[in-house]
């Protein structure tokens, strides 16, 4: 039978190597401290740094920072999650409840975190498979169109075309991060998709995924450093709601509910 | 100007305008009924709910097993990690929104939380009230298609991991809520429980007992989820709001309860 054993050592003590601060004195960070071993890194880094352990070249720094910088959410309140901030700007809430609200929105079905993590499970899998020699690229594809109907990382709800590809290719090329296993991968799966019947361009969660991945991110890894990646959207909007005039945003009348329910009726 | 073809499509709710105002409502409706005209005055909070979630009027006994459901979850205790969270933003002086979306982040779990009530309920849905499929859950537990931002289930959902034997709370909740089982479930499992634990070698969870009723009123796992991040709210401000009162300086600090393993001073590089 299950028991409490693991709790009752645990009760007060807590084993870690994260980190820890000695107020007054000095913070620890994962066996550095972080007013003299990390003080000059870049935000990026030390967001990094915590998330892996891990130390990346200035170049690493530049292309994860520039990815947040091309992926961020744009500053768009038709989209979901930055509608949610400008609707705490109109409701006059503050800042941190509206990117609390709007970033817990942003590991959707539809986008965000869950079509990142897994365009970087299928390109993973893919790649073994192809080391394997078990299928060739079109077969995976029809694979995986079968048993999901989508390839996760190509294809987009709005728009097939996705513009932040191209940006990212330029910032890949100023970086000399052209090439990589997993990002060959990504543009070769986006051809067998073109050549074949399929259509599907590849949107930008194949190539982040495809880098993280060629730069040693594992999956949760890679999930954990795009958490808050879409912030930098977000306060825009919030911003601009909470300049206008309170309740301004996309008001809605009550004819604007088309109710479809059961017909009038007394209790 | 707003599209005029964009509305928001609704089963649940229907509103006429004021004469003088096109945003201010003069009558709502819920399902077809009046809610300040009718409702109000007639029906109970755990009738609303029921409508609002089912689009029908609960019988008396669902309207009693929810209620039942919402007082047992109303208020997990501050031991409860989803309370924690919730206390945290008191001792601090957060804001009372911060207490509750800190307890909706971390009562979402798959510990005890509301993901933990969805997969339960998705196993009532698999097994129903058959021993041998839920033996045969317990032991090969289904394997999600597809990775999500959810971690893999750690435990049987609906079972305590860290659990000696069940809880009086628990059985008595059990006891309590498989007296107004109108589908049968909570009986079952009330009837079953010794075998279920043998198998899981785990005790049965209050998140296994709240599944079975859920399921009992003829919810989705879905909606199961919701009502449990819903119920267990009001304990989690009441205990907010009491420890924005004690302050930080009396709630617990673990001053010593963490070990640094890699601590620069004490382990210099070599």
């Amino acid at each position: 039978m299950a028991s409490p054993k693991s709790l009752l050592e645990a009760e007060n003590n807590w084993k870690t190597a994260m980190g820890l601060s000695f107020p007054g004195e000095r913070v620890v960070i994962r066996g550095k401290d972080l007013f003299t071993d990390l003080k000059d890194m870049r935000w990026m880094e030390l967001l990094l740094f915590g998330i892996t352990g891990r130390y990346f070249s200035d170049e690493e720094i530049k292309l994860f920072e520039g990815i947040w910088v091309l992926c961020t959410s744009y500053p768009d309140p038709r989209v979901w999650n930055n509608r949610v901030a400008s609707l705490a700007g109109t409701a006059r809430s503050t800042a941190t409840l509206a990117l609390s609200g709007a970033n817990a929105l942003s590991e959707a079905e539809l986008y965000g975190r869950k079509p990142d993590i897994r365009a970087y499970e299928f390109l993973v899998r893919c790649e073994k498979i192809l080391k394997l020699e078990q299928l060739n690229l079109e077969e995976i594809v029809k694979q995986e169109l079968n048993a999901h109907r989508a390839i996760p990382g190509y294809g987009r709800p709005i728009v097939n075309k996705d513009e932040r590809i191209n940006p990212l290719i330029d910032l890949l090329h100023k970086l000399n991060f052209e090439n990589g296993i997993y990002l060959d991968l990504a543009f070769n799966i986006e051809s067998a998709l073109l050549t074949g019947r399929w259509r599907m361009k590849m949107n930008i969660a194949a190539p982040i995924a495809a880098i993280a991945a060629d730069r040693g991110l594992s999956r949760n890894e890679f999930y954990n450093y795009m958490c808050l990646c879409f912030t930098g959207g977000m306060l825009p909007c919030f911003q601009d709601a909470s300049d206008k005039m309170e309740g301004t945003f996309l008001p809605i009348s009550c004819s604007k509910i088309s109710y479809e329910g059961k017909n009038l009726r007394s209790w | 100007m707003t599209d005029k073809k964009e509305v928001i499509h609704t089963h649940i709710w229907h509103e006429e305008s004021e004469d003088d105002n096109p945003f201010a409502a003069k009558r709502c409706y819920c399902s077809g009924y009046d809610v300040y005209g009718d409702l109000l005055g007639k029906i109970s909070w755990f009738e609303y709910i029921f409508l609002l979630y089912t689009l029908e009027p609960p019988t008396p006994e669902q309207s009693r097993l929810l209620e039942g459901i919402a007082i047992i979850l109303a208020n997990p205790g501050p031991r409860d990690h989803s309370v924690r969270a919730a206390m945290l933003g008191g001792v601090g002086g957060s804001h009372g929104a911060a207490s509750l979306i800190a307890a909706l982040s971390v009562g979402a779990g798959q510990l005890g939380g509301a993901r933990e009530v969805l997969l339960a309920m998705e196993y009532w849905q698999q097994c129903g009230c058959v021993l041998e499929k839920w033996v045969n859950i317990i032991t090969t537990p289904p394997k999600p298609s597809r990775v999500d931002v959810w971690p893999e289930m750690e435990h049987t959902p609906g079972f305590d991991p860290h659990g000696a034997s069940c809880p009086t709370p628990v059985k008595q909740s059990l006891n309590h809520l498989s007296t107004l089982s109108p589908k049968g479930n909570l009986s079952w499992l009330e009837n079953n429980q010794t075998e279920l634990e043998k198998h899981t070698d785990m005790p049965l969870a209050l998140t296994g007992v709240i599944a079975a009723a859920f399921i009992d009123l003829d919810l989705l796992p879905a909606q199961g989820e919701m009502l449990y991040l819903l119920l267990r709210l009001p304990g989690a401000g009441a205990h907010a709001l009491e420890q924005r009162d004690f302050g930080w300086r009396k709630y617990p600090f673990f001053r010593d309860g963490i070990t640094l393993t890699d601590d620069p001073n004490t382990n210099p590089p070599s």
